[in-house]
């Protein structure tokens, strides 16, 4: 071979080796935001723990809450009799009066035990009979002139009450009205008018109905954050993000891969929690399902690119353990998943309200149980666009590959 | 001389210029030059910290150097060519842990579709030898295995130009020669390779030409035979011995080249082993020493760089 064919040589031979494969020298291929996509849903499924985290654990989270707080008609409100040594019979009958009330449940408690159940919130009020001398007097003399057999089973005048309660707590006011009310009854009151009462259950009002549009909007944010947060932190911490870097791929692909299995498993982990309060608790959806599932869908690409961000820069899976507790803490905290935000004061709203879990699950609210378009939902819908893109633009732009 | 200068420079796979790249604690590489021709392989030779991975991490485009120019297929980083350069070669790095709960197929797969060019995904797993375990989960290979895996990563978009950073380190023998098999056939087509090692075994068997680096340094450079002809001696004497030998005598003696002290006795760089090896023996018999062991070895790159820097590549 001349020296110009060792020059070319080496060209000549590639040829040949690739003849020897012709069918297979430019092989088909999909796509790699697919490949990469496909990769993260294959790589999360055989994890067994996601399975739990993401379809077990929201489903026992709705099971919990939904028996804690299920509406067995109108609850009961607790409430103590003190039992007095010199008004033993007062103490009785009062709680005899009470125990007929079907809003109050009645029990009866020495002194200091009474106190402590009110002190630790047993009960929303304590009710304690003295007698009053004067009254009895004039009660003995009453009952003798008037012979009303119904006397006896009355309530006697000779007690007065005292109500302990904490007057900052909602349920012990009602509870002395209610207590107050019955007592006064039971001691010969009548009513001057009549009334009578009308109730009704609106459907969608229910604890369980504002809870569970809350807890799709947490489930969200939480397997967002931890789902693309961890993989991403130990893909890093394994130098695969360093090994990526070096082939051709396109950085936005694999950021985008992340948010795009997350709807893979959003379908799943939402399906399941709506089956499961429907078939257990009878949930209902009242807007468009349309309107839900877009709202649903953006919510999961707004959290799958917080977690981007929140995972573009540590370098093990500690540091980013932290830095996503911090992220979620407020959001767990004020937007409104167990009780409404409305309740935080004032100054903290606008904050609140421009917290993404706050837009979603208001705005998820609105359609599921208030039945309204989307379209109303339009300043919730934008504050959670924004979170997503800018998220998702600035961990591009800062994103550590090693 | 200047004409075929400038066709190398045609021809190069990678060129180097005064290389430069700072850490706060160290200069991890200091003003390197080096090219490599198309077709060759090329071996980065040199203890763990000597500045080998940092420089082929500056080659791959991951790491920027603070000084100094980079050409790799004849295109430099950074001048919006980057991605189509990426698509020309291929890469193994020496600590990545690619996705345990993929298998072998999926994860070829996935860098297969990196590329714009290059064989179908079987015939990749083919090339690697690896088609009996296409369906195990990579957590399941042995390092062999994963470093074989690695290798078709490094391989899915045909590339041009293979870097191979330390791609044996920690395989038994067995494992080694296979992966060597696969590195030899990937150059019988044609490819050309930049690869790091600390073993001498593989940088003679593989590479064409070696250059040896310490302390972010290339401290000499040169084919394998050339380097090792550069000790002017083609055996190596180690001895030990109980009592005393002076070095100055050692020195004297006919054929050493080199006396070093290692451990209770000396190695020597030997030309004439005909003539040296009676020597010594005379020489310890005069001195009433007691010889303990002695071997004997051809000169290897090993020897090379210790008679360079007095250290053995191994323990530092």
């Amino acid at each position: 071979m001349s020296e110009q064919g060792i020059i070319n040589g080496t060209k000549i031979e590639r040829e040949q080796v690739v003849a020897k494969a012709p069918e297979a020298a430019n092989a088909k291929r999909f796509h790699p935001l697919w490949e990469l996509t496909i990769a993260r849903v294959r790589e999360t499924l055989r994890e067994p723990e996601v399975i739990f985290w993401v379809f077990i654990f929201p489903i026992l989270l709705v099971f919990a809450l939904g028996i804690a707080f299920r509406n067995t008609g109108p609850q009961k409100i607790r409430v103590a009799v003190e039992r007095n040594e010199t008004a033993a019979s007062a103490s009785a009958q009062a709680a005899d009066a009470l125990s007929r009330s079907s809003d109050l449940d009645v029990v009866e408690l020495s002194p200091a035990e009474a106190q402590q159940a009110l002190r630790s919130g047993k009960v929303a009020l304590v009710v304690r009979p003295s007698v009053d001398e004067d009254a009895a007097a004039r009660g003995h003399s009453d009952a003798a002139n008037s012979n009303d057999v119904s006397a006896s089973s009355r309530l006697s005048l000779y007690a007065s009450f005292s109500y302990r309660f904490d007057p900052t707590r909602t349920e012990s006011r009602q509870a002395r009205m209610v207590v107050d009310d019955a007592l006064e009854r039971a001691a010969g009151r009548r009513d001057v008018t009549q009334s009578n009462d009308e109730t009704i259950t609106e459907p969608g009002a229910r604890y369980i109905d504002f809870l569970i549009p809350g807890l799709l909007g947490m489930n969200l944010m939480g397997s967002g954050l931890w789902g693309v947060g961890f993989a991403v932190v130990n893909a890093r911490t394994r130098k695969l993000l360093k090994r990526f870097a070096a082939t051709p791929m396109r950085r936005s692909h694999y950021l985008l891969s992340f948010v795009l299995s997350r709807l893979f498993f959003l379908i799943l982990e939402v399906a399941a929690v709506i089956a499961f309060a429907w078939f257990t608790f009878g949930f209902t959806i009242h807007g468009s399902l349309l309107g839900m599932a877009f709202l649903l869908l953006l919510g999961a690409l707004t959290f799958s690119g917080v977690g981007l961000l929140v995972a573009s820069r540590p370098k093990t899976i500690e540091g980013v353990s932290g830095l996503m507790n911090l992220v979620m803490m407020p959001m767990w905290l004020l937007s409104g998943t167990f009780f409404s935000s409305a309740r935080f004061p004032n100054f903290l709203q606008p904050f609140i309200k421009a917290l993404p879990l706050t837009a979603l699950n208001d705005s998820l609210r609105a359609v599921m149980n208030d039945g309204a378009s989307v379209m109303t939902s339009w300043a919730t819908v934008s504050i959670l666009l924004a979170w997503c893109v800018i998220s998702f633009i600035i961990a591009l732009k800062i994103f550590r590959w090693q | 001389m200047n004409t075929l200068r400038s066709n190398n420079i045609e021809q190069a796979a990678l060129s180097c210029v005064r290389l430069v790249k700072r850490y706060p604690d160290v200069v991890a590489v200091d003003g390197i030059d080096l090219e490599v021709r198309m077709g060759e392989c090329f071996g980065l030779l040199g203890p763990n910290g000597a500045g080998k991975t940092t420089t082929v991490e500056i080659f791959e485009g991951l790491t920027k150097p603070d000084g100094g120019t980079v050409e790799v297929l004849g295109e430099a980083w950074g001048k919006g060519r980057d991605t189509a350069l990426r698509n020309r070669f291929g890469v193994q790095l020496q600590e990545t842990q690619l996705a345990e709960k993929l298998t072998v197929k999926e994860t070829v797969q996935l860098f297969r579709s990196f590329y714009k060019r290059g064989r179908d995904v079987d015939s990749i797993i083919n090339l690697v030898e690896l088609n009996e375990k296409r369906d195990a989960r990579v957590g399941k290979l042995s390092g062999g295995q994963k470093q074989r895996l690695a290798l078709a990563c490094a391989m899915a978009g045909d590339p041009d130009l293979l870097f191979l950073d330390e791609p044996t380190t920690g395989l038994d023998p067995q494992a080694r020669l296979k992966l060597w098999d696969i590195v030899e056939q990937f150059r019988a087509g044609g490819g050309s390779v930049i690869l790091t090692t600390h073993y001498m075994e593989e940088a003679a068997r593989l590479c064409d030409r070696v250059a040896i680096m310490d302390h972010g340094h290339v401290i000499a450079s040169g084919t394998p035979a050339e380097l090792i002809a550069s000790l002017d001696a083609d055996q190596i004497v180690e001895f030990s011995v109980k009592g005393k030998v002076e070095k100055d005598a050692l020195e004297r003696l006919s054929g050493v080249r080199r006396v070093r002290a290692n451990g209770d006795g000396y190695a020597l760089t030997v030309q004439d082993i005909g003539a040296a090896l009676p020597a010594l023996l005379s020489e310890l018999e005069q001195e009433r020493a007691e010889l303990v062991s002695l071997t004997t070895h051809q000169a290897t790159l090993e020897d090379v760089f210790v008679s360079l820097t007095g250290r053995m590549l191994r323990d530092v």
